[in-house]
């Protein structure tokens, strides 16, 4: 019996059910390093840590038996795949984390039925693109686009986004980002959910006995609670502000770093994180703190005029719009990291070819999992790997061999992480660093133009000096 | 592992195609002959011109194939065509919109995602769009177009039945529904669901009595719409316009012999349709529909002109049409010597052959030459040795000319 559970905000509480429940885990908590807790109750269950959002797909696609997850990722990957095989058991009581539709408090906008004649176009930005296009075609929106993010949707309306589609636990806390809802698309608790085929056939009675659901899972009608607040005049905008976009995460410590030695100011912005929207001491700039991942598809919106970000999510988003105006202006020199393409030390693999001719021999799907999924489609393609499928991963992706995945393209530092896995590094792709990414429009934009190449400077000396 | 096509693809083999390629060919040649210009359409088109509202219903828009191009990054999605009227009206307003009436056809495939894969997510129709005119005569003219291409496939018996897509518009309006209700039943109706309409309930007499005749009986004559008429009454001036659009179409129709049956619950297809809506019926099997849609090039930003179309579905149509084995008369060209003059004499044999109307092959090895009417064998001094592969019959022949003449004979 395999059982899929979360990393991250639902882990204490799911510990506390499977501690009350009696499975006896060992190895499931906050501190824990590894991604196979053990079960001393049953020894014939295999439990696993995933990211959340990896855990509806690793159970629709039967890797796992039963997995637990919150109601949102599940409707998630059900608004695309309907006729998947995933079955929603029953909720578990905790891990409230209600969608909802925000706007910007300066949007002008204060129900989904302006949304058509509010905005000429609507761009969405959210974590959940298939509800979000869900959404876009059930409101009849005219004219839209869903921007897929990986996170910081609050940060994005009114400038890069009209819409944001945004999971809270409570609607009051979008009024300290602005932000006004509109709708709430779905109420999200934890819930158990299981691969249909494992419970038309597994014994899996004492299991499901054990992990008790408190209620089954309900499409109820989510009317939209009422909310003070209410809609501020449309801002003017200043088309000669620089729009400067600095990465959260791993990327972080070493930017505020950096930006100290070029003795540029910045207040808000440190860890842990106070605002999204840190004050730079610099004339005519405006900050804003997302993740690197998005940055590359922000600059080729124009969202954002400069981006501080990594080699390799410029990559991963070049590989995919080969056409797409980001482009790197300035390469930065801290965040080094490797991007490698790793396997199993229990494959008998040491190089891709010997990888292809296993494949070709044995005619099975290669499966490849990675955060970089047009890094490692080029990858597949490039080396013939001839059925291959790619894993979206969302972190994490090191547990993912040797049982969910055959080949991982991963970034690695050290290679500790790898080597503490018992993963075997088969091929080095290309080094990364972070690096100062830009557009060519807003590089050629005579208003802005002065005050880019005023910063570029800075970083560029910067640079040379690190 | 065999490699095998994608589910809810088909793959059409020499027999499909042969059908294909008649259907295509019938409908192209009538539409030719009507003065109706051919197009093609691009396969990818902007998903966002099909999601304005009254284009596409919901559930159409949440089964489309729709994806982010190489330079997608903006997060516009672009489409697999789901539909061919809504990019012919796109190629309409962006090349080639006057003031002149415009008459356009295509053969073209729309895709379509449907859940079990085993039916077709890939469908070919034959369409006909008529832009600019908004008289009765151009919406008969088109249901003749297509029964007459019907007819001249052998399909049949055909049945044409009709709906009003403002008749129902008007029903929805007087019974009082908010908007966004009547979009819904409209909705429901347009997906096939019958039993829309009957659920309403209305305390106006009139109204009831009147929704009582449209869903019970179906009319096969213009008397019927005269009927519903008088049972609406005065009281209800807003059907006028419809019914009067009715009236003239069945007048028409019947005066062609056009064999139809008025049905307000057999429209079917798109939230575009303010007007007359028709399906094509072989038995009980549908074979294409259309209908007017006066709103739907204002809807894509366009001036308001009136238009109406229809689409034959050709992957039904070739699954109905009946093809005799074809009867192409086949020659197998043998060469019996591999020198120059051999080959020569038995290409320029195969040329003329051709040019009289025979499908002409070399032999290339074939081990067992089958499905040719003549086997030609060619040596390299001698006679011409012929056989008649249905008859058995042996004939020498000391030139091509004679060739052909005892060829000729034997038909």
């Amino acid at each position: 019996m395999k059982l899929a559970l979360p990393k991250g905000r639902l882990l204490q509480d799911t510990a506390a059910l499977l501690e009350k429940a009696g499975l006896g885990l060992t190895g499931y908590n906050e501190s824990a390093r590894s991604y196979r807790p053990t079960s001393t109750k049953f020894s014939d269950l295999f439990p696993k840590v995933f990211q959340e959002k990896d855990i509806p797909i690793q159970v629709a696609i039967g890797n796992y038996d039963l997995g637990i997850c919150g109601l949102d990722w599940v409707e998630e990957l059900l608004a695309k795949y309907p006729s998947g095989d995933l079955v929603k058991v029953g909720e578990l009581g905790y891990g409230k984390n209600d969608l909802y539709v925000v706007a910007s408090r300066y949007a002008g906008v204060s129900s989904v039925g302006e949304i058509n004649n509010g905005f000429e176009k609507v761009r969405i930005v959210s974590e959940y693109q298939n509800l979000a296009e869900l959404f876009a075609l059930r409101q009849r929106l005219r004219r839209f686009s869903i921007l897929p993010i990986w996170g910081a949707a609050e940060v994005y309306p009114p400038e890069s986004a009209e819409l944001a589609i945004i999971a809270e636990a409570s609607v009051g806390s979008f009024a300290k980002y602005d932000l006004v809802p509109l709708a709430r698309i779905l109420m999200s608790k934890a819930v158990l959910i299981a691969n249909r085929n494992s419970l038309a056939k597994a014994a899996m009675s004492k299991l499901l006995t054990y992990i008790r659901t408190t209620e089954a899972v309900t499409e109820e009608e989510s009317p939209m609670p009422i909310v003070m607040g209410g809609r501020l005049k449309k801002l003017p905008k200043d088309d000669s502000v620089i729009r400067l976009a600095l990465p959260d995460g791993h990327q972080q410590r070493p930017t505020m770093e950096f930006l100290k030695e070029a003795g540029i100011g910045i207040r808000g912005y440190s860890e842990p994180l106070k605002t999204r929207r840190p004050a730079i001491d610099m004339n005519g700039t405006s900050v804003k703190v997302i993740r690197p991942q998005d940055m590359p598809s922000q600059v080729a919106n124009e969202n954002f005029d400069l981006a501080v970000t990594g080699e390799d999510w410029l990559k991963d988003h070049l590989y995919r719009f080969p056409s797409s105006p980001a482009k790197k202006i300035l390469g930065l020199g801290f965040g080094r990291v490797t991007i490698v393409a790793v396997v199993s030390e229990d494959l008998p693999i040491n190089d891709v070819n010997q990888l292809r001719n296993q494949v070709g021999r044995l005619l099975v799907t290669v499966r490849v999992a990675s955060e970089y999924v047009n890094i490692a489609d080029k990858y597949a393609r490039d080396n013939h790997l001839e059925r291959y499928k790619i894993i979206p991963t969302w972190g994490a992706s090191e547990a993912f061999l040797p049982e969910d995945a055959d080949l991982l393209i991963e970034n690695t530092e050290t290679g500790k992480t790898l080597s503490k896995h018992k993963l075997r590094v088969i091929e080095t792709l290309f080094k990364s660093s972070a690096c100062l990414i830009g557009s060519n429009s807003a590089l050629s934009d005579p208003i802005k133009r002065g005050r880019i190449e005023h910063i570029i400077k800075i970083m560029e000396e910067t640079a040379k000096r690190g | 592992m065999k490699v095998s096509k994608c589910k809810g693809m088909v793959d059409l083999l020499p027999l499909d195609m042969t059908k294909f390629r008649h259907i295509e060919q019938v409908f192209r040649d009538s539409c030719l002959k009507r003065g109706y210009d051919e197009i093609r359409t691009p396969t990818l088109e902007y998903l966002h011109l099909f999601t304005a509202s009254g284009t596409l219903t919901p559930d159409m828009l949440g089964r489309v194939y729709s994806f982010l191009d190489w330079d997608g990054w903006s997060g516009e999605r672009v489409v697999l065509r789901p539909d061919g009227t809504i990019p012919a009206v796109r190629l309409y307003l962006e090349k080639l919109e006057s003031d002149k009436i415009t008459k356009l056809f295509y053969v073209e495939n729309t895709f379509t995602f449907e859940e079990t894969g085993s039916e077709r997510r890939e469908r070919w129709q034959c369409g006909a769009e008529l832009i600019g005119s908004s008289e009765p005569l151009a919406d008969v003219e088109l249901m003749l177009l297509a029964t007459e291409v019907l007819r001249e496939l052998g399909i049949g018996p055909l049945m044409v039945r009709l709906s009003h897509a403002g008749l129902i518009k008007t029903l929805l309006a007087e019974l009082g529904l908010g908007a966004a209700e009547q979009t819904e039943i409209f909705d429901r109706v347009l997906e096939g669901d019958i039993k829309a309409l009957g659920a309403i309930k209305t305390d106006n007499a009139e109204l009831e009595r009147a929704l009582a005749l449209l869903l019970d009986v179906k009319g096969i004559s213009p008397e019927f719409v005269g009927n519903v008429r008088a049972l609406l009454g005065k009281a209800l001036p807003n059907f006028e316009p419809s019914l009067n659009d009715l009236a003239s179409i069945t007048e028409m129709l019947s005066a062609m012999d056009c064999p139809y049956e008025i049905d307000i619950t057999s429209g079917r297809g798109f939230e575009y349709y303010t007007g007359i809506m028709f399906q094509f019926y072989s038995s009980t099997e549908r074979v294409g529909g259309g209908g007017r849609y006066d709103d739907l090039i204002p809807l894509v930003g366009g001036p308001p002109i009136p238009a109406s179309g229809f689409a034959l579905y050709v992957d039904r149509l070739m699954d109905m049409l009946k093809m005799e084995a074809i009867s192409y008369q086949r020659v197998l060209v043998k060469p019996l010597a591999s020198d120059m003059s051999v080959l020569k004499t038995s290409l320029e044999t195969a040329r003329l052959l051709r040019e009289a109307g025979y499908i002409t092959e070399l032999d290339l090895g074939q081990e067992k030459p089958s499905g040719y009417r003549w086997l030609l064998s060619m040596p390299k001094h001698g006679l011409f040795q012929l056989v008649d592969q249905v008859t058995g019959k042996k004939s020498k022949a000391s030139s091509q000319a004679e060739v052909l003449k005892i060829m000729e004979e034997s038909n």
